[in-house]
């Protein structure tokens, strides 16, 4: 290993150790519910009134500025997930499994709104509220993945090795991810194709690209919020289970 | 090596393992997965009378008639056609040039008899007053739709 890249891991690991991630990561859970609010009061605003009605759909194109972040987080938490996988079997890093840990929840919320906003938004357009096509059936292995994940950690005692069978876990899972993404292009799906990260640019004009971008970003700052909050939860859990287990060593008469 | 570079080594051929077998799954199950066929699928296939599939494609501009309910209309994908017919209240995005999904099968002459009509909405979005716009000036053309976002 060079100098270079000592000095970066160094630099991680300073920020990413459990005490030092609580000094500062504690400031910043105002400032980023601040920055979410701020997005969601746009976001709304351009999804609900300035932004035009759709040629074919009319104003059922609203549900997309909610299905599409959700979808997207659905995903990028399980990506989320899988790095911190990584980082607990590859590191034995104790930040990585409060991460993924803390992450498994907001996934799995994130995925059952993606479906149940696809849902409603598939009766008017479609006919149906669901049917078993690529995308939708790989998204509900998805939310079935975020659900098994979150009653593995419930089913260990030992979190340490909790961790260790998640990361399998969650890194045999992340096979899924790639499916979810492109479905669509490789089988005929009822679900069209995506619309905005394509060759030739979005298929969409600005009016209806820019509360699709603005939600998005609403909800990923969201989930860094929840996430930042949920990982300093159960950081201070940890700490309390310990603490107990100390008394408990030091008193056994009681 | 590290251990570290050796449990990294090992989970990458893992993921390379992993991948691969997915891959052959996913090839091997392909016509399972598929939603619907195209008619030049089922042309190809030669798929028996009666047995329930999806026919998929796009409704054949200027196909499209409805006595009552009963609507016939051709479905195309470029390349094959069928006839299709389906009693019933279809979607309000059914028209013709759009994405269909029909479910039923085909009968003895060959024609294609829907059970269900499902509309398949493509990747394109466009402000209802651009288009009305657009149509009044006469430069409306459906495939321009993809070109929107450059307007």
């Amino acid at each position: 290993m060079s100098l270079d890249t000592t000095r970066k891991a160094n630099w991680f690991s300073r920020l990413a150790h459990p005490g030092a991630f609580m000094n500062w990561s504690g400031p910043m859970v105002w400032p980023l519910a601040g920055i979410t609010a701020v997005l969601f009061v746009v976001g709304v605003w351009f999804a609900l009134y300035a932004s035009p009605p759709d040629y074919q759909m009319g104003d059922t194109v609203r549900i997309m500025y909610v299905h599409v972040p959700n979808a997207w987080l659905a995903q990028f938490t399980y990506a989320v997930m899988a790095v911190a996988a990584l980082g607990t079997l590859v590191w034995r890093h104790p930040l990585a499994d409060v991460s993924a840990k803390a992450a498994a929840p907001l996934g799995a919320v994130f995925t059952a709104l993606a479906l149940f906003t696809g849902a409603l938004w598939g009766r008017p357009t479609w006919g149906t509220f669901w049917e078993w096509d690529g995308r939708m059936t790989s998204t509900l292995i998805l939310l079935l993945l975020y659900l098994g994940i979150i009653a593995l950690w419930r089913a260990f005692d030992d979190q340490l090795r909790a961790g260790r069978v998640i990361a399998v876990f969650t890194l045999v899972g992340a096979v899924n991810i790639p499916i979810v993404k492109f479905s669509v292009d490789w089988w005929h799906t009822l679900h069209q194709p995506a619309s905005v990260f394509v060759a030739g640019g979005p298929r969409m004009p600005g009016s209806i690209l820019t509360p699709l971008l603005i939600m998005t970003l609403a909800f990923t700052f969201l989930f860094l919020t929840l996430h930042i909050v949920s990982m300093r939860t159960e950081i201070l859990n940890r700490r309390a289970d310990s603490l107990e287990r100390q008394h408990a060593a030091r008193s056994p008469g009681a | 090596m590290t251990r570290k570079q050796k449990r990294l080594s090992i989970l990458a051929g893992f993921a390379v393992v992993l991948a691969l077998a997915t891959t052959l799954v996913l090839v091997a199950l392909r016509d399972q997965i598929v939603f619907f066929y195209s008619p030049s699928d089922i042309a190809e296939r030669g798929v028996a009378a009666g047995e329930p599939i999806r026919l998929g494609g796009l409704v054949k501009t200027g196909s499209w008639t409805r006595v009552g309910e009963t609507n016939d209309f051709v479905v195309t994908d470029g390349q094959t056609e069928m006839s299709a017919r389906y009693v019933g209240i279809l979607p309000d995005l059914f028209r013709e040039g759009q994405g269909v999904v029909a479910e039923g099968s085909v009968t003895p002459t060959g024609s294609f008899l829907a059970s269900n009509v499902l509309a398949k909405h493509d990747e394109n979005y466009m402000p209802r007053e651009l288009v009305e716009e657009l149509k009044r000036r006469g430069e409306w053309e459906p495939e321009d739709v993809a070109l929107g976002a450059s307007r």
